[in-house]
């Protein structure tokens, strides 16, 4: 978060987090296994307390933990920048993991089935209140109805600001594509955003 | 004399305590309990570290006098860095308990860390053709 770098360990690359998020079954840990280096790893999280009080358990019948996996990736992207994709569950009775998950991220991919849209309004509630940059990334399933960009984002309600692609995710350069429109985003808020500041210095990676 | 000595002390000490017990009966575990690894400590000593944290093991480090799941942390990243996710996974514990022991052995010396930062633009357009190369 803030200035913790009180040394540079040239033994450690910079790790750079995507987040891709959104419901169940919508292909989150598929997508980041199409491009990862290594076959997604999953990992558990415990819930606190807190959010132990406030999760549904109607919706999950069979929970008996009080523990969430999820998936991740790894691409090495060279010397100096690792980059990792998380896959986050979207549905709102997650959120305690979504902070976790998040900061420090350069950006989210938010992955919408078209069939279930309602399951990511939270989500964008909560990248939109962050600041978080993100792209709408809609998986075209076999069979399911293809819908136009527009109608997508009438139906998730964001702005004509958010980037909105169709991908495949199972497919290597689909996954691709959206990670490059993502990053793109990211220069262009970067941009907005520092064109008008006096430039901060930032610390500069070499190698 | 034994390096980390003290820490195991206070390790030890800490682990003579009642794991946390709230909640938790329901759960049926047959194994042993997450926390137990920590000595019940349930949050690092100093913040938190990212999930996404890059984590490596200091030279020398593997031979320090280390419990298990310590030891087995070092050794994991002793060639390469990883991230505390992966770390995680590689020594087969939930995501809390191996942000605690990582947090342990940065605070020992015995591992290097790098957390994510705020990027240049100049930074972000080397990621995004980065990517755009894979």
């Amino acid at each position: 978060m803030s200035g913790h770098s009180e040394h540079t360990p040239a033994a450690c690359p910079l790790p750079v987090k995507i987040v891709v998020s959104g419901g169940f079954g919508v292909g989150k840990t598929t997508l980041i296994g199409a491009i990862s280096e290594i076959e997604p790893l999953t990992t558990e999280a415990a819930m606190t307390e807190v959010s132990v009080g406030v999760d549904d358990t109607t919706v999950l019948p069979d929970k008996s933990t009080t523990t969430v996996a999820f998936d991740f990736g790894r691409i090495t992207l060279d010397s100096s920048y690792v980059l990792y994709m998380f896959g986050t569950p979207g549905q709102e009775r997650f959120s305690f993991l979504w902070d976790d998950v998040s900061d420090g991220a350069l950006g989210a991919i938010l992955l919408v089935d078209t069939r279930r849209i309602e399951d990511c309004y939270p989500v964008i509630d909560y990248f939109e209140e962050r600041g978080t940059p993100f792209v709408v990334a809609v998986n075209t399933f076999d069979g399911a109805d293809r819908f136009e960009t527009e109608e997508v984002r009438e139906a998730l309600g964001v702005s004509s600001g958010t980037k909105i692609v169709h991908c495949d995710a199972r497919n290597r350069a689909s996954v691709k594509g959206v990670l490059v429109e993502l990053i793109e985003n990211v220069l262009l808020q970067h941009d907005s955003r520092h064109s008008s500041d006096t430039e901060a210095p930032e610390r500069l990676v070499t190698g | 004399m034994i390096p980390g000595l003290e820490s195991h002390d206070a390790w030890s000490a800490a682990r003579r305590q009642e794991p946390v017990a709230t909640g938790s009966e329901d759960a049926g575990d047959s194994f042993v309990r997450p926390f137990i690894v920590t000595g019940g400590r349930t949050a690092p000593r100093n913040g938190g570290l990212r999930v996404d944290t890059l984590v490596r093991a200091r030279a020398g480090a593997a031979e320090s006098a280390l419990e298990f799941e310590r030891l087995s942390i070092v050794r994991l990243c002793a060639e390469r860095a990883l991230s505390v996710a992966e770390v995680a996974v590689g020594i087969g514990v939930p995501l809390g308990v191996a942000r605690i022991l990582i947090a342990d052995l940065i605070a020992e010396n015995l591992l290097d860390h790098q957390e994510s930062t705020a990027l240049s633009g100049h930074a972000i357009e080397r990621i995004r053709d980065l990517v755009r190369a894979l």
